[in-house]
């Protein structure tokens, strides 16, 4: 452990920082806050009431613990602007009453991120979780009285996850202790890989909302595909549940129902070829219906939904659905300290959350539950701090013993035949690969954050150079881990960027019209004032071009003023050359974007090994002067 | 882990139509049928147009019996699945419409036996649109619009 931040400092620090800070009343019967006046109380919490619900979501694969830096620009537009979780920086720790300058600022906040993140350490890991989670299960009395969740998110994001095809995270899960699970990335392997790593995963995985197509239900092949896997993929072929809705469980002597909503887009935002038999969606009136036959055939004392569906769909959804005690959220990747307070059509509440991305948190709601209702329920969102946890032997022995694999011609790390398998890594093993030394970085490298990061800049400086473009298109992915400055940025790095099974990349000729077109969509799939027609991540990232943007603008008017690098203004009836990656459709044919960006790190270092972002490309922001959801932007507000 | 509940699948049910398909001339009568092909009304590029030339009359009367339904977000502009159900008496034909089309008309059914209406269709679509159902009954035609089906571009989903 390197030191330099210790439970005693801790401890006191958040001793101090606590002082004076007030629960608001409104929220002070159902939740204690993360800053707790008592600091002793970070990882000492004994069990309040009788059932304590632990939630993991949007891990990425990080076995390794990271620095991730949360976002500066978070933007709620229509009713979410100014809310939960479009808060960012100060706004966000006034809004949840943490003191600036504590631990738990640099856990919740992108302030002062450089100097905390050498100051408190890296955050997550697996082998760091599973101590806490099992520390967590002990001070609740047991296993029988705790529930493990996961929401998603967790199968996919590094380059191990890739080249066993999500099986590493299948094993880690099943270490962890994961009972119960949806998903959303896990998607993105082919469905027959999916189910071979359901059938390998000890938990249960549920989703309402993934039903197999109408068609598929018609044809021999998915029935055979099914039955390979014990039936798995078939739940309930009248209803067309491709998985288990939802599940029951006693925990504390009370009965627990959990629903499972996957990502709602992941035909939308993934490529569809990979799930041909599956479509999914938010199926809200499907829900209302399940909750209602859950009551009548169940009847359990609380009923809670493990959900991917992002948080401002949680909370719409919350507010119109009733029988739901809490949301246990991800997607968003919002690492938000309170749970949002949502009246549900009835008059009841329902608790939203959403507990942040990369192992950087695990959420603990302790829930008291009588005989047929929650009495109470309490919420922290716990910070991973690495140098305050020993690492788990079991968890740790797992991991270092995937880094010694061996990369052998088996693996498959792209839907392109060309591209499938690496002659440069054959032989290796993972961990040598993945150490691989680049480059040192110029300024703390990251992507979080509605538009371009510094991590994204690199990347579409890598395609523009490789492909000579004009114009560079990296997508708004809310994954991705954060490099500080001046430190090396390794192999593995920039596979956290980049890991998908989808990276290869292309170079095409598009008219300044088409180019416009792809952005307003993008910005519209995130801008959508109504969060049902949301469709995914952050804003697609633009090199060698700048904009500007109104958020709060309608479809196809949104973007103006897009010129260059040189200054030259696009012209719709012009043809630029524009290069990309993470294509939906049919595979393009050019190289992987992991070895464009290695090659780029190797081959552009300067003499003392520094890559330099020349430019960086931040889009002028039209109308969010105010906005909380803004916060030291280094682009310009008009 | 999975077990499968039903005896009667979708799919032994196909083959079984199947089955009796190939034997034909079963009396079997068809629940929906295709009505002759309305050309006119599928060239038609407005609402009142296809009105006019599918059921001869200027303009339809709102329903609340009506409903039609699609996806929030389209998972595939070419095949979105759409659903229309109507709680009224003697409707004797039904036909789908989507208000952004070029040609609006997308699907019309003629009920061969008239009774309650249910019918799921495909349909596609260009770019988001509201969905309109029309249903004829007793000489008369009712009309419900759904809510917005959103048809958006793919990818850079986190």
């Amino acid at each position: 452990m390197s030191n330099h931040f210790t439970r005693r400092s801790l401890l006191k620090l958040i001793g101090f920082a606590a002082t004076g800070s007030l629960v608001p009343a409104s929220l002070k019967s159902f939740v204690e806050q993360a800053s707790a006046a008592d600091g002793d109380a970070l990882y000492d919490l004994p069990l309040q009431g009788n059932c304590r619900v632990m939630h993991t979501t949007d891990i990425h694969a990080q076995l390794r613990p990271v620095f991730y830096r949360e976002p500066n620009v978070n933007l709620g537009v229509g009713e979410a602007e100014g809310k939960l979780p479009h808060l960012v920086g100060r706004s966000l720790l006034e809004k949840t009453q943490i003191p600036v300058d504590s631990p738990e600022s640099y856990a919740f906040t992108n302030l002062d991120f450089e100097a905390n993140a050498k100051r408190y350490g890296r955050t997550g890991g697996l082998a760091n979780l599973k101590t806490l989670m099992d520390q967590l299960r002990a001070q609740a009395g047991g296993i029988e009285n705790t529930l493990t969740m996961d929401g998603g998110d967790l199968w996919q994001g590094s380059a191990t996850a890739l080249w066993t095809r999500g099986v590493d995270m299948v094993d880690a899960s099943n270490i962890l202790g994961v009972q119960l699970m949806t998903g959303h990335w896990e998607f993105t392997y082919h469905q027959e890989e999916l189910l071979k790593n359901l059938s390998r995963f000890k938990g249960e995985f549920l989703s309402q909302n993934v039903r197999v197509k109408e068609d598929s239900l018609f044809e021999d092949a998915y029935f055979e595909l099914v039955e390979a896997y014990g039936g798995l993929g078939l739940y309930d072929e009248d209803i067309g549940y491709a998985f288990k809705p939802f599940t029951t469980k006693v925990i504390g002597g009370r009965k627990l129902a959990v629903i499972g909503q996957a990502f709602p887009r992941t035909a939308n935002a993934n490529p569809q070829g990979f799930i041909p038999d599956w479509s999914f969606g938010i199926r809200e009136e499907e829900m209302i219906e399940l909750i209602e036959q859950i009551r009548q055939d169940e009847s359990p004392d609380a009923i809670i939904l493990l959900s991917h569906n992002g948080m401002d769909v949680d909370l719409k959804l919350a507010s119109r659905v009733d029988g739901i005690d809490a949301i246990f959220g991800g997607h968003t990747h919002d690492g938000i300290p309170v749970p949002v307070e949502v009246k549900t059509p009835n008059g009841g509440t329902c608790l939203v959350t959403n507990a942040g991305t990369n192992g950087k948190f695990v959420g603990v709601m302790d829930m008291d539950i009588g005989e047929g209702g929650v009495r109470g329920m309490q919420y922290h969102l716990l910070p991973i701090f690495d140098d305050l946890l020993e690492a788990d032997s079991e968890m740790d022995a797992f991991i270092n013993n995937i880094r010694q694999t061996i990369y052998e011609d088996s693996v498959v790390e792209s839907r392109a035949e060309n591209h499938r398998v690496s002659a440069i890594r054959m032989g290796k093993t993972y961990g040598e690969i993945l150490d691989e030394k680049l480059a040192r970085s110029d300024r703390t490298l990251f992507r979080r954050g509605n538009f371009m990061g510094t991590w994204d800049q690199l990347i579409c400086d890598a395609l523009k150079h490789e492909y000579q473009a004009q114009v560079t298109l990296s997508p708004g992915f809310r994954w991705g881990t954060s490099v500080l400055k001046g430190e090396w940025i390794t192999m593995e790095d920039v596979m956290t960027q980049t890991a998908c099974t989808y990276g290869e990349t292309y170079v095409q000729d598009m008219t300044g019209e088409a180019l416009m077109t792809i952005l307003e969509s993008v910005a519209d799939n995130l801008f959508d004032p109504d969060p049902y027609f949301q469709s995914g991540g952050d804003m697609v990232r633009v090199g060698g071009m700048d904009y500007t943007i109104d958020p709060s603008k309608p479809l196809l008017s949104r973007i103006t003023d897009a010129k260059l690098d040189s200054g030259e203004v696009i012209d719709p009836a012009k043809t630029y050359r524009v290069a990309g990656w993470a294509v939906v459709g049919d595979a393009p044919d050019g190289r992987l974007i992991w070895d464009i960006a290695r090659d780029y790190l190797l081959d552009q270092r300067d003499g003392e090994d520094v890559i330099r972002i020349q430019k960086m490309n931040h889009p002028t922001l039209v109308g969010v002067k105010t906005n909380p959801g803004v916060a030291d932007y280094e682009g310009k507000l008009i | 882990m999975t077990e499968m509940k039903n005896t009667f699948s979708r799919r032994t049910f196909n083959k079984t139509v199947a089955v009796v398909g190939a034997g034909a001339a079963l009396g079997v009568t068809p629940i929906v049928s295709q009505a002759a092909w309305p050309e006119a009304a599928f060239d038609a590029e407005t609402i009142e147009g296809v009105l006019q030339s599918l059921y001869g009359v200027a303009e339809a009367i709102p329903s609340d019996a009506i409903n039609v339904k699609g996806p929030d977000i389209a998972e595939n502009g070419a095949v979105v699945p759409v659903s229309i159900k109507a709680d009224i008496p003697n409707a004797d034909s039904v036909a789908l419409l989507v208000a952004k089309n070029p040609a609006p008309l997308a699907s019309s059914f003629d009920l061969a036996n008239p009774g309650m209406v249910s019918v799921g269709t495909r349909i596609k679509m260009g770019e988001t649109s509201e969905l309109i159902a029309l249903v004829r009954a007793e000489g008369k035609v009712y009309t419900a619009t759904s809510k917005e089906v959103k048809v958006t571009i793919g990818g850079c989903g986190g």
